[in-house]
């Protein structure tokens, strides 16, 4: 074991059990996964994706770009950091050898979202953060403090000391103060990894995933917090950053702070014989604590000279200290982890220093990189450091600070006076420093030295970057892929650039580096989608009917967000059968519908007229309270947008149908015109889609059932003609009755309000029952209406097509002086003769059902098939089974369509070409002699 | 996501809201006096400038009103929210 007494903030007192790789080993509550294992000395977890070569544990958190495992139990998720897994009982994980497993069940957990607002949300619970954090709060403001530990505090260590108390008690004393105030929300385990625009912050709560197998059912695993914050406070640190040296992939090399971590925060002794390659001081303090906890520790410093407070302290311990020292290369045991580091002189150090040295650890040290990407998300500045040897936060960005280690500040002092300013708490002055030596590789074989662990990308591939061409950093990281990773080069992509700079002969700020982009970390699909998954998903719309629909084993289609019956089939039928029955019922007895979908709009006011007028291509205004008109509606370029009909219910008051799809764009492409050109117009608007069940009765029985049920109906044709509506009652209940017929067939639109729809529908089939009524679905209203030649916007039609391309030129008023769309008919390319018409298209064969969509192309003069490219004519827009033409028909737009009447074309179907007659587009009763019964 | 200042709601989130083009593109008069290529022009020929534009927004989840805001498209930033029919207000850093 590697686990040492008097370290580490893990609570020995209980066990946990777990499993990697089929061994079971032991753990404590506090551990993460990482820990757990590096405390049993397993230091190989998996293998890389392209090499295959061993990989380790490289870092104690986030910024480890290879300890991937692969979780089981309590859940399989694939492609998780060891060092971020907290342990739990009864964990099952394996390393990822090359890449992870989705699971092949179904993940149960709930995840949720919740929306914050905040004065200030300080991101980062590190003594910058906390002070930030405990400074608006002092304020009275509404604050929100996020960290993605376990606990706040940070990096600080033990031994650190803030205001005359150890640092971890100055710690809790701050979180205990946050937890007074009301308007402090303080979470911990909480990612912030997206900033958007206006202060807002994306942030992952992981609420039971460290409860293993005893998180309670009923609470959301994660939480996805959505954050509106007036001010942004970024303290999110700064990542230690390695150097590329021969064979740097290594299991056993890790990040000096990393070791150091694993600890002060978790007892685990990381090796026995260590070696330190560093370039600045921090990694002294790693040295000299592995040192006091029993390792033999080797630390060599690139720099000549060394800082004299921690050189004495590691010297103090047992370390010895190797200044200009460079590591070069390592080398390995069977199993691939480190046995032995070689080293070499710095430039313009010992040229003695070549030699090589046992060890079964090596922390590195190329010093640190602010966690600047939250400052990034937003398009923050950033500009290069030379004393830092990175990018850290320049110029403003409003609403937004960052302070701490993210900005760069890496000393405890500093940090402290961003977060609190004078009211910054006393430490102790800190010892003086001696300049990072910013090294991003050293000399080696390049094809050896690992730049993105995660990635198996080399110095090698950089130049082989650079040789083919790259010049930019983001060409260079698609190119060779580095940052492309579960990391996304948090640890890679510094030293990818400044490698490349150098490579290039540029320096590092000249260059540039990668925009930083959300999510910050990996974040799980589930957790994103919330609780808008399955029947959640979208909002789902039903009529007042649906429950008969599907007592009655109704096949519904998605109408947009409505669910709409189909067809209705009988036991042993199959679509084209049911529909076949459904329509024959139509066109010979009777058949009802539920077209509560429809949109309906009221309109209201003394100009209601005049304002449709406007918007419809034909009048509105000229039609007679008690009568029905059938209206387009097109855009400015001529285009039809929508079609329906149109009630006059009395001198200023109208009721308009739409499409049942075009419902919410037709109410706002009217409220548009209404409020913005129109403005002067009296006019009120209103959606009334669901207020109003509405059922299509068709065919020659209808009236004979109308007359049935609704007593009080004077039905004959000349009381209640084609085009008008009457009002009655049903046991007191209002109902409206329109001949409107979407079918040919004498058809009666029987609407009641929303809440009596079931009762009247259910009162319309038991009455029909000796008539043969029956019940039809939206493919035999679509056959119905196709047979007769009725387009449906958005069907047969696609944005390009006008009102006269429909044969409609009769919707088209010429009285109006003006009217949406009207000058646009005047246009010449509205009036070539070669627009696509709307025609029937019979199949010769009167047997094969050409498919939507097909293309039709026009064969040569001699009667073949051209060479490309084939001369296309257009395309089928619809296509169906005729019950009464007995034969397959289609619907399509063609090129000069109505002068080819008669004429044969081609679609190409099924890998041969099938013959096809223009026709006219109406066929069934072309001269309208059914429509009064 | 940003926030749009609705002129009658204040702030609200961005999905809350509707992008509706050009703003004092105005109807034309009388239509049929214009020729097809003035007409060409008003249908379908918008600026598209890099800097502050005037734009139709509309708060369709919200109030359902139409409104006219000033947005610097290098940004996205709205510089300015007005009524209809109101002049175009000048922006700091506009070229209004
Ligand atoms: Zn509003």
């Amino acid at each position: 074991m590697n686990r040492v007494d008097g370290y580490g903030r893990i609570d020995r007192s209980r066990t946990l059990r777990f499993t990697f790789d089929g061994t079971v080993y032991t753990g404590h509550p506090g551990d993460t996964l990482a820990s757990a294992l590096l405390a049993h000395g397993v230091r190989v977890v998996g293998s890389s994706i392209k090499l295959g070569r061993p990989r380790g544990i490289t870092a104690a958190w986030n910024d480890d770009a290879t300890g991937l495992v692969q979780i089981e139990e309590p859940f399989p998720e694939p492609m998780l950091l060891a060092s971020t897994v907290e342990l739990t009982d009864g964990l099952v994980a394996g390393g990822v050898n090359g890449q992870g497993r989705l699971a092949t069940v179904a993940d149960t957990a709930r995840y949720d979202r919740r929306h914050t607002h905040c004065d200030t949300l300080v991101v980062g619970a590190g003594p910058a953060g906390l002070l930030a954090a405990r400074t608006a709060a002092r304020r009275g403001e509404r604050v929100v403090l996020v960290d993605d530990r376990r606990e706040a505090g940070g990096s600080l260590a033990p031994t650190d000391r803030i205001d005359g108390r150890a640092a971890h008690r100055f710690v809790a004393d701050v979180v205990a103060e946050l937890a007074g105030y009301t308007d402090v929300l303080h979470l911990q385990r909480t990612t912030a990894f997206g900033h958007y625009d206006d202060g807002f912050v994306l942030a992952l709560q992981r609420r039971t995933d460290h409860l293993g197998s005893d998180a309670p059912g009923h609470l959301s695993r994660q939480r996805v917090h959505r954050i509106r914050a007036r001010r942004t406070v970024v303290a999110a640190g700064a990542h230690e950053r390695p150097v590329a040296f021969a064979d740097n992939d290594r299991p056993g090399i890790m990040l000096a702070s990393a070791g150091r971590e694993y600890l002060l925060r978790y007892g685990v002794l990381v090796g026995r014989e260590v070696a330190v390659f560093t370039t600045d001081d921090a990694a002294y303090a790693a040295a000299a604590d592995l040192a006091g906890a029993g390792a033999r520790v080797t630390l060599f410093d690139a720099r000549t000279t060394t800082p004299a407070h921690w050189t004495r302290a590691c010297t103090d311990t047992g370390v010895t200290v190797r200044a200009g020292t460079v590591v070069t290369g390592t080398e390995a045991g069977p199993d691939g982890a480190v046995t032995a580091v070689r080293t070499g002189p710095a430039p313009g150090g010992d040229p003695a220093g070549g030699t090589t040295t046992p060890c079964d650890t090596l922390l590195v040290s190329g010093g640190w990189t602010p966690a600047a990407h939250l400052f990034s998300h937003i398009r923050g500045t950033l500009v290069f450091d030379d004393a830092l040897g990175a990018f850290r936060p320049g110029g403003a960005v409003a609403g937004t600070e960052v302070i701490g280690a993210a900005n760069g500040t890496l000393d405890l002092a500093g940090c402290l006076a961003e977060g609190a300013g004078a009211q910054a708490p006393s430490v102790a002055p800190e010892p003086e420093r001696v300049p990072t030596l910013v090294t991003w590789w050293t000399p080696g074989d390049p094809a050896r030295q690992f730049v993105d662990l995660a990635r198996d990308a080399t110095v090698a591939d950089i130049t082989r970057a650079l040789d083919a061409g790259m010049r930019s950093v983001e060409h260079v990281k698609r190119y060779t892929t580095i940052g492309t990773a579960h990391d996304q080069g948090r640890t890679s992509g510094m030293i990818a650039a400044g490698i490349t700079a150098e490579l290039l002969g540029r320096s590092a700020g000249d260059l540039g580096t990668t925009t930083f982009r959300p999510p910050y970390v990996p974040v799980a699909f589930g957790a994103l989608a919330g609780r808008e998954r399955g029947d959640l998903f979208d909002p789902v719309r039903t009529t007042a009917v649906h429950p008969w629909h599907v007592a009655h084993g109704a096949v519904f289609e998605d109408v947009g967000q409505w669910k709409r019956p189909r067809y209705f089939p009988r036991p042993g039928e199959d679509m084209d059968t049911a529909v076949l029955r459904e329509c024959a019922a139509a066109r010979r007895d009777v058949a009802i519908m539920d077209g509560s979908t429809l949109g309906k709009i009221d309109v209201q006011g003394p100009d209601a007229g005049e304002f449709l007028d406007r918007v419809y291509t034909n009048m509105m205004s000229s039609l007679r309270v008690g009568r029905v008109r059938y209206g387009v509606m097109c855009g400015n370029d001529g285009m039809v947008g929508d079609d329906g009909t149109v009630l006059r219910l009395a001198e200023d008051h109208y009721l308009l149908t739409t499409t049942t799809g075009g419902a919410a764009t037709v109410l706002g492409h009217l409220e548009d015109w209404l409020q913005t050109e129109w403005p002067h117009l009296r006019v009120h608007l209103t959606s009334v889609t669901e207020h109003w069940a509405v059922f299509p009765v068709v065919g020659p029985r209808s009236r004979e059932l109308l007359r049935q049920v609704f007593p009080d109906l004077d039905a004959s044709n000349d009381a209640f003609g084609f085009m008008s509506w009457q009002d009655t009652a049903l046991d007191g209940v209002p109902v409206r009755l329109a001949r409107i017929s979407f079918s040919g067939e004498l058809a009666y639109e029987v609407n009641v309000d929303s809440r009596y729809g079931l009762a009247l529908w259910e009162r319309l089939v038991a009455a029909g029952a000796h008539l043969g009524i029956t019940p039809y679905g939206t493919e035999t209203m679509h056959v119905l209406r196709a047979e007769k030649g009725f387009p449906i916007i958005g069907q047969d039609t696609d944005g390009t097509v006008t009102p006269h391309d429909l044969g409609m030129s009769w919707v088209v008023s010429a009285k109006k002086d003006d009217f949406v769309g009207k000058r646009s008919f005047a246009r010449p390319e509205n009036n070539d003769p070669q627009r696509k018409h709307l025609v029937g298209l019979l199949p010769t064969d009167a047997a094969t059902r050409l498919p939507e969509g097909a293309q039709i192309v026009e064969f040569a003069a001699d009667g073949t098939l051209p060479p490309p490219p084939v001369p296309m004519l257009g395309h089928i827009t619809s296509s169906y089974l005729s019950a009464e033409l007995d034969r397959p028909f289609a619907l399509a737009l063609v090129k000069g369509g109505r002068a080819r009447i008669g004429e044969v074309v081609h679609v190409p179907h099924e890998g041969s070409l099938v013959a096809a007659e223009i026709t006219g587009h109406v066929l069934v009763d072309p001269e309208g002699a059914r429509r009064d019964g | 996501m940003q926030l749009i200042d609705c002129p009658w709601c204040g702030p609200r989130e961005e999905l809350e809201f509707h992008y509706g083009g050009q703003a004092h593109v105005s109807y034309p008069p009388d239509p049929q006096a214009l020729t097809d290529e003035q007409w060409g022009h008003f249908v379908f020929f918008r600026d598209n400038p890099k800097g502050p534009f005037p734009e139709r927004w509309v708060h369709g989840a919200g109030c359902r009103r139409w409104f006219n805001a000033v947005r610097d498209t290098r940004t996205h930033e709205f510089l300015a929210v007005y009524p209809i029919g109101a002049a175009r207000p000048g922006v700091p850093g506009g070229d209004a």
